[in-house]
This record gives structure tokens, sequence and C-alpha cells, in this order.
């Protein structure tokens, strides 16, 4: 037992570790900033429950080392059944704040079931993907279980209405598909299928979320509706310059021109104070956390720690994107946190235990030349 | 079967690490997107997201100057300023701008706020400016709307100067008001649109000095439009003051003289075109233009039939009726037509033309030579006056003495009025001039029409013995200091070489048209002083009842076909201190109606100034003081 925890030790991925706790503390800084306007106090209630978090997610990332991720095989399966069982008391029982429904309160705590869901569809995927694919790869035959597994998920979160959520969820799973062997002739198919489905879902979005389709298109249509938040954050981002205003001087956030500063538009308060300096140095963080996630995936020792790795990596990377596209106007506004920057329990401790699992991959990495 | 089964199965099992290194090429590649952005939106395009930042925060408030204060000749205050509030709105900084204009209109007592708004918007308002919803708030709505300040987003208060008339109506027509800029004078200057601007009399032609400068307010604000702290503060500049050479005093006496009556009276000074007083009425009250008049008010004022906005002293256009029998006189003697010892004959007309031309006294004056006829107003006398000199060298003395010229009064649409000759016919109508015509001009009608400040300009040059002065009315303009910043010289416009004696002979016979026997202007007598003047009644357009001067059935006469009054005079006759002309519509006979006023505004006038003949020119032989500035021109 001691022989394997020094082995272990020794494969101990300091530079992903390091690189989450930088970001980790980029988010509490921002954190700080941005709900500075509303307490007056650096050290608000928000920002110490966000070192809490963080505190605990360390100790998860830690103790992941020592758990082996191959035990997922088992715990797949209940885990994500658990997670769907918290969406559907969501929709029953689930707090809500401005029009949906995304919590559940357990006093001490409002958990957020859509940021579990991210870490057990990466797990159930990876558990049915890891066969190894027919000759020509998946066919659509056999992309029925997994549609349904994303399915179940991805509609409960989109009917909380979390679009974000479950945009991600299925960018995760499209993601995982096709790394594990999707065929490139049911690729071409699913993508013309998807195109053609396109005007049909534009039906069944709700009047905002067309609304900021919309705006997206064109912000300054309405500038004070939905326009609003692209215009203001677009603004602020700008309004960094090079080096940034400094630490707690960006006034867009400050004066409560930025919408939901300690979350979804973070990137906008960090990029104000800190310029393209910071923001480089932001975007470096994740592209070598990205980086060092696919080369795990690339030397992993079996087929499920590849992918699983990869699975981890994507939620990363797909948080990532759509949310910094968004805040800088490349994407419609949809409400996702920027991983391990944003505030919030629930967002924390997923991305914390998904950076836990990756340590733990590649800690029984195989050992080659 | 199985060997075309075993073909299809050919293709490779797809490779894990292949797609792994084609997903992470893919996500480097977006992520590389997302900072080209980045470089755009932070470096490339950064100032101009640092102006919108800042427009964000910062308010820039103007401060408007307080407007320069009127003094009268005494330095008495007579338009003042005074802070007032506005309620003003920023709509863009406000969530539910329907729900704060619901609260803001309980807390005002008002409606159509949401118009208002509309109509700021229409007119092009750029983004985050205030729109001023209501002017000069009572003090009760001020503090309902400092108590409210939370549910009202969006809404501040705005101390403004406003404009205050300390007498109303007092002088309105010389004084003006001020309004609201146009969108014209947005275009011109630098002015903001909210900003007061002169509108009309000594408001706006002193507009730029009584002004002052703008300062402002760089204020932080956040995103609901509550001020945070001012980060940055100009001071404004006040406006500089004017005195004006009226006289408050004589200006209260005209204004009572003339209450209740139709016309205008102005008085200068004749020793140097100084303007003492000046009426137009029916007259109006220039603070209700002050913040935003209400459309009913301009309406009413606009649609008045009695046009209270015409300042009647420059724009009035009269027949001078008896009044131009001056001019006649100093022309028939200039142009040696006519001597003191000219005696026509006056039985009650004159046979010219085919028509006979009626004296005003139906069974004439008899044999009657200059002194009498203008002491007793003999329109026969006149006529053959006249009809010697013919139109043209008595529109050439006319023109001399200013009429049918403008004064070059420092106002407004001043009217020059009409002072016929063949030419001016000709032109006019395309028709030779027919000595008939000659008759009615030479007792003030016909096609002559003066304004009430070119008979002062006449009865002023009378007075002088031969300058004709530009009228003025402001005296000098005061620095912020105190002291003049600058003042206004008398402006000669002509100087005419009268004989001297002509102008003797035309003082003594005005003088007894006021106290002498048979003299028609009695009523304008003042004790211990020699008041000299003319009367004058004018049939107005449309009346052919021709009973001029004749008095007996003038009740009968419907209003507004009654005869305009007028009268002429300066004092005293030999040290002139002022000179008057009043003309009183539809008021019948001058001497009665006119007179009375000429004669209040006098005795107001020299209890103040006494006749002083040490600090005067002796006019009756003297030519005026070489000290004065000349016109330029």
């Amino acid at each position: 037992m001691p022989a394997i925890d020094r082995r272990l030790l020794g494969h101990f991925d300091w530079t992903l570790f390091l690189s989450v706790l930088a970001l980790a503390g980029i988010g509490v800084l921002s954190v700080m900033s941005a709900s500075y306007a509303s307490s007056h106090h650096a050290l608000n209630g928000l920002v110490t429950r966000q070192l809490l978090w963080i505190l605990i997610g360390t100790i998860i990332m830690v103790g992941a080392l020592f758990f082996d991720y191959r035990a997922m095989l088992t715990y797949a399966y209940p885990l994500y059944a658990g997670c769907l069982a918290l969406l559907i008391a969501v929709s029953v029982i689930g707090h809500s704040t401005g029009g949906s429904r995304r919590w559940i309160n357990l006093g001490f705590f409002h958990l957020e079931p859509s940021e579990l869901a991210k870490l057990a569809i990466v797990l159930v995927m990876v558990r049915y993907l890891r066969e190894e694919p027919p000759r020509g790869g998946w066919r659509l035959r056999q992309m029925i279980i997994p549609a349904v597994m994303l399915g179940v998920p991805a509609v409960l979160v989109l009917k909380q209405p979390d679009l974000g959520t479950a945009l991600v969820l299925i960018l995760i799973s499209v993601t995982l598909v096709f790394v594990s062997g999707l065929s490139w002739r049911t690729m071409v198919a699913l993508g013309l299928a998807a195109m053609l489905a396109a005007p049909v879902s534009w039906h069944y979005l709700k009047p905002y979320q067309r609304q900021r389709l919309v705006s997206f298109i064109d912000p300054k249509a309405d500038p004070l509706g939905s326009g609003y938040h692209i215009i203001q954050s677009e603004i602020a981002i700008g309004a960094g310059g090079t080096w940034g205003k400094g630490f707690m001087k960006g006034t867009q956030a400050r004066l409560n021109f930025l919408p939901e500063e300690t979350t979804d538009f973070i990137f906008a308060v960090f990029a104000e104070e800190f310029g393209i300096v910071g923001s480089i140095v932001l975007l470096m963080l994740y592209a070598g956390l990205i980086a060092r996630g696919t080369w795990i995936a690339q030397h992993a020792r079996d087929r499920f720690g590849a992918l699983l790795a990869l699975g981890l990596t994507g939620i990363v990377f797909w948080q990532v994107a759509i949310n910094i596209a968004m805040t800088t106007g490349m994407l419609p506004v949809v409400g996702i946190p920027l991983p391990l920057v944003s505030y919030g329990g629930s967002s924390v401790l997923t991305m914390m235990t998904a950076m836990g699992l990756l340590i733990s991959v590649n800690a029984r990495r195989r050992i080659h030349s | 079967m199985a060997y075309s089964r075993r073909q299809k199965n050919n293709r490779p099992v797809p490779k894990l690490e292949l797609r792994i290194a084609i997903i992470s090429a893919v996500m480097m590649a977006a992520l590389t997107a997302v900072a080209v952005r980045l470089y755009y939106l932070q470096v490339i395009r950064n100032s101009e997201f640092t102006e919108l930042a800042d427009r964000n925060r910062i308010r820039i408030r103007r401060v408007t100057a307080p407007r320069g204060l009127v003094f009268d000749r005494r330095h008495r205050p007579l338009v003042d300023t005074h802070p007032s509030f506005n309620a003003v709105i920023v709509p863009e900084d406000s969530d539910d701008l329907t729900q704060t204009v619901k609260s803001l209109e309980t807390l005002l007592g008002q409606t159509g706020i949401k118009a208002k708004l509309d109509t700021a918007d229409d007119e092009g308002r750029p983004e985050y400016e205030p729109v001023t919803v209501e002017e000069r708030l009572e003090w009760p709505q001020v503090v309902a709307l400092e108590t409210h300040q939370l549910d009202l987003p969006g809404v501040s208060l705005e101390i403004t100067p406003a404009r205050h008339y300390l007498y109303g109506s007092l002088a309105a027509h010389l004084l003006g008001y001020v309004g609201e800029v146009d969108r014209e004078d947005l275009m011109k200057a630098s002015y903001k649109s909210g900003d007061e601007i002169g509108k009309f009399g000594l408001e706006r032609g002193w507009e730029p000095f009584l002004r002052g400068e703008a300062g402002g307010q760089e204020i932080e604000v956040d995103s609901v439009g509550r001020r945070l702290r001012v980060l940055k503060e100009i001071p404004d500049h006040p406006g500089q003051s004017i005195v004006l050479t009226l006289d408050l005093d004589v200006q209260q006496a005209a204004e009572q003289a003339m209450a209740g009556k139709m016309g205008a009276m102005v008085a200068l000074d004749p020793n140097n075109g100084d303007i003492l007083a000046m009426v137009s009425n029916p007259s109006f009250d220039p603070d209700i233009f002050g913040g935003g008049i209400k459309s009913a008010d301009w309406r009413k004022l606009m649609t008045d039939p009695d046009h209270p906005l015409q300042n009647r002293v420059i724009q009035g256009t009269y027949p001078p009726g008896s009044t131009f029998k001056i001019v006649d006189s100093i022309a028939g003697m200039e142009e040696k037509t006519l001597t003191p010892d000219t005696t026509y004959n006056c039985n009650g007309g004159l046979w010219f033309g085919g028509r006979t031309y009626h004296c005003w006294r139906k069974h004439g004056h008899g044999a009657i030579q200059l002194h009498r006829a203008i002491v007793s107003s003999c329109d026969v006398f006149f006529y053959q006056v006249g009809e010697k000199l013919g139109i043209d060298r008595l529109s050439h003395w006319a023109h001399l003495l200013g009429l049918g010229e403008r004064s070059g009064i420092a106002l407004d649409n001043e009217k020059g009025g009409t002072m016929p000759s063949s030419a001016w016919k000709q032109k006019r109508f395309h028709e030779r001039w027919y000595p008939a015509e000659t008759l009615s001009v030479a007792i003030g009608q016909g096609y002559v029409t003066t304004t009430p400040l070119q008979m002062a300009e006449v009865a002023a040059i009378v007075a002088n013995g031969g300058i004709r002065y530009r009228p003025q009315f402001v005296k000098e303009v005061e620095g912020l200091d105190g002291n003049a910043a600058r003042t206004y010289e008398p402006i000669i416009e002509d100087r005419i070489a009268f004989d001297p004696e002509i102008i003797t002979e035309i003082r003594n016979a005005m003088s007894d048209v006021v106290n002498g026997a048979g003299g028609t202007g009695h009523k304008a007598q003042l004790e211990g002083i020699e008041v000299a003047g003319k009367s004058g009644t004018a049939q107005v357009v449309g009346n052919q009842s021709a009973n001029l001067e004749s008095g007996e059935d003038e009740d009968k006469i419907p209003y507004k076909y009654r005869d305009n009054g007028w009268f002429i005079a300066f004092a005293p006759k030999d040290h002139p201190q002022i000179a008057i002309a009043c003309i009183i519509e539809h008021g019948g006979h001058g001497g009665s109606s006119a007179a009375p006023v000429i004669h209040d505004v006098m005795k107001r006038y020299f209890a103040l100034y006494p006749p002083n003949p040490a600090t005067t020119p002796d006019l009756t032989n003297a030519m005026p003081d070489p000290n004065v500035a000349e016109r330029d021109d």
C-alpha cells in the first residue's frame, strides 16, 4: 500500500494542480471585485464562501489521486441515476430565481444539479463508449443508447430553463461520440439532420431565448433590452485596454452596468480590470489545462481512461469557449459559468472533482517511452 | 454475399489517438479565435469602449450661468434671476420607465410626461441625455421628489436660474423675454438643448453680454442613474448686467398714464437720444415665456386681435395727422415758400382739383398766419403750404427729420413708416403724383405714416435745434466687478443745418399750442415749466367721416372708426430735457387723449429731474455740443 502511494505521489500532476489553483485564485479576486459594489467589503460572504468551496475542492482534488478512476465503471450509472433524480427534484421543489428553477435549497447550500449533470453525462457516455467501435466506426444504430442517455438530462435542464447547460451537455456528448469513433458517414448524416432541425427547434425556444438570438445578431437594435447585456459586457472588456483599469477599479461592474457580474459575466469584470494582458494569461491557463487534459487522454492506460480524460477536458473547454465567446459578443447570451472562476459552489466543486479525476487518470497512465 | 460484407467492413477501426489530436486542434483553434477577438476589443477598439464606459458612468451636467441683471438708469433692478427647480429624467436610467413616469406624475400632480419623453426622442435626443419634464416646480413638489428619489430611478432635480421680471409687464417690449433655444439657435452657437436664450427686445439684442458662460459638472452615476460623486467641476461665469437709460419712475408714470388705453408712448432725452420711457399697449407678461411658455398662452398672445406682442413704438405705423404740420412749417420756411408773415384765408375749406378740402373748423379761421395756424392747427393754411412746396421738397425735409427712415434703434423689426414722394409713387404704383395728394400729406393723412418713435424724434430735433440722434436705451454694460465694461456714447445720425430763426419760430408756436390762447394742447401744461407741443388727430383707414378735431359727435362713432389721438412735445422750451410722442388709438382728439399722458409723464420727470439750464445747452441760438460722437457712416 505505501509503495503504491509513493508511486502515485510521483505521478501527481503539479502543472494541472497549480493551474487549477491559479484559475480559482483569479476567480476569488474577480468575485471580490464584482461583489464589492453591493457589500462594500472585500471579504464579503460571497468571497468567503467561494474560498470555502475552493478549499473543499482542493481536498477532493488531492484525494482523487488515491482514487482509481476505473472504479467509476461501477459508480457511473448510480451517479447518473442520482443526478437524474436531483434534476427531477429541481423541477418539483426547486428554488427559482429570475424565472428559472435551477437550485435545490439545502439550507446551507443551494445545490445546482445541472452542474453535476455535466460530470454524470461524461461518466455514462465514457462507460458506454469505452467499447471498441466496429470497423468503419459507430453507426446510427449504436448511437441510440447514448442519445437517450443525453436526451433525458438535457430535456430536464432545458425545462428549467437553462439553455446554456443543455448546450454544454450536448457538446460534451458529441465530442465524446466523435472521439470514440463515430463513422464519418453517420457524422455527415447527423450534421445534415441537425441543420434541418434548426428551424424546428426555433419554434420550441422560449421568447426570451429567441430575443437573445435576435439581439445577438444585432445588439444595437434594442440597446436597453436584451442587447444591453452584450453591449455592456463588450464595453467593460474593451475599456480594459492593455493593462486594465486595475484591481477593484473597473467601473462597469462596480457601478452595476454588468449583469450577473459574479457568475456568467465574471470574465468581463476580470478583463476590464486586468486588460488584454490579464485576459491572455487567463486564456493561457485554460489552454494549458486543456492541452494537459488532451495529453493525459493520449497517454491514458486504457480506452476508458482516455475517453474519461477527454470528456473532463471537454467540460472545461466548452464552458470556457462559450462563456468568453458570449461575453465578447461572438455568441448569443446563454448562461454558462466560467469554469473555476465564476462564483458558485456547485460549479466549483464539480469542476474541481473533474480535475481530480483527470489527476487520477494521469497518475495511472501507461509507463512507456 | 459474405464477400461483399467483408468488402464493406474493410474500412479500419477509427484511431483514438488521431481523433483526440483532431479535437485538441479544434480546441486550440477556438481558443485562438477567442484571443483574437479579445485583441480586437481590448486593443484595437479600446479607446472607443473607454469612452463608452465613461459615458456610462459620467454625466456631464451643464451649470447654466445666471443671466445678467437689468437696471434702470439709477441702478434699480428691473430684471433679475433666481433659482428654480426642474424635474429631469434620463429614460435610459429607469428599468421600468412606465412605472417611473406613473410615480412621477402622481407626485407632481401632472400628466403628459410620457408625451414629453416621446417628443424629445422624436427630436433626436441623444442617448442618456436628460429630458426636462416639468419646469419651475413648486416647493412641495421639490420636497416630494427629494423624499421619493429612490422610487424614481432616472429622475433628478435640476436647479436652473430662472428669469424674473420684477415689475411684470413694465417696459415688456423693450426688455423682451427669454425662451428655450430652438433648433436654429442650436445650429449656430454654443447652445445646448434646454438653454435659455433672449428671444425679443433687450434680452435678444444684448444676449452675448447677458448670457455669461455655462460651467459644468462631471458626475459619476451608477447604472440606475443615482449620483455617486462629483468628479470635476468647471465654474460658470455669470452674465454681465445692463444699465438702461430708462428711468423706472418715469416709466411707471407712463405705464399708469397709459393704463387701459391702446397705443404707444416714448420719451427721449433730446440731448443724446436716450430713451427715458417706452410704453406699448396692450402689453404682455414676459415671465410667462421663461421655462417654456404653455402653448395655450402662446396661442392667446399670437391670435389676440390687439397684437400685444407688437411694439407699437417702433412697429406701429400711423398717419401722423396734424403733428405733421411741424414738418410742413420747417420745410416751407427752409425752402422759402413760407414766412412767418405768409397769410392765407381759411373759410372752412379749400377748393382744389375739383373738390373741397375741409378744415376741421367748419366755419374757418379767417385770415391766418403761421403762428396761429400751428396753435389752432388750421388745415386750410397747411393745404396751401403743402401745395406751394410740392411733395418732393416736403419729402426731402421730412426725411431729414427721420420720417420714412428707420431710426436705427437696437430693437428688431423696426418699421420705417412711409414718407411719400413722386419717385416713391412712381416706383410703388407706377403712377405720377397728383398735386391734390400733397394736400392730404400736408395734414398728415394720405400716404404718410410714421411710428411714434419717429414723431418723438421730430420733437427732439426741434428741441435740440437740428441733431438727429439714434435712439438708444442701453447706457452701459456692467462688468462683474461693478465697473462699466462698455458704455454707449450718443450716436448722431444726422446734423441738419436749420436756420435757428425758423426753429425759434416753431418752438414759440408749439409753446402756444400748450400755453397760449386757443391752443389745442392745454392739457399738457405744467406749472412752472414751459412745455412746447403739437396735437394731432388722425383718421384711421376707412374712416371717411372727416370730422377732424370737430369732436361734435365723437361718442356716436363706433370705437374702431374713432380717430387716433396724437401729441408730441418737449420741455422746457428753451433748455429741453425731454421730448415725447404719444398716440392713443381711437382716442379721438390728441389734445384730450394723448396730451394728458404727456402731462403726467413730464410732471413725474421734472419732479425727479428739475429744469437745470446750467447743465442743458441753451438751444435758443447755440449749435449742438461738438463733443458727442458722430456717426461713422
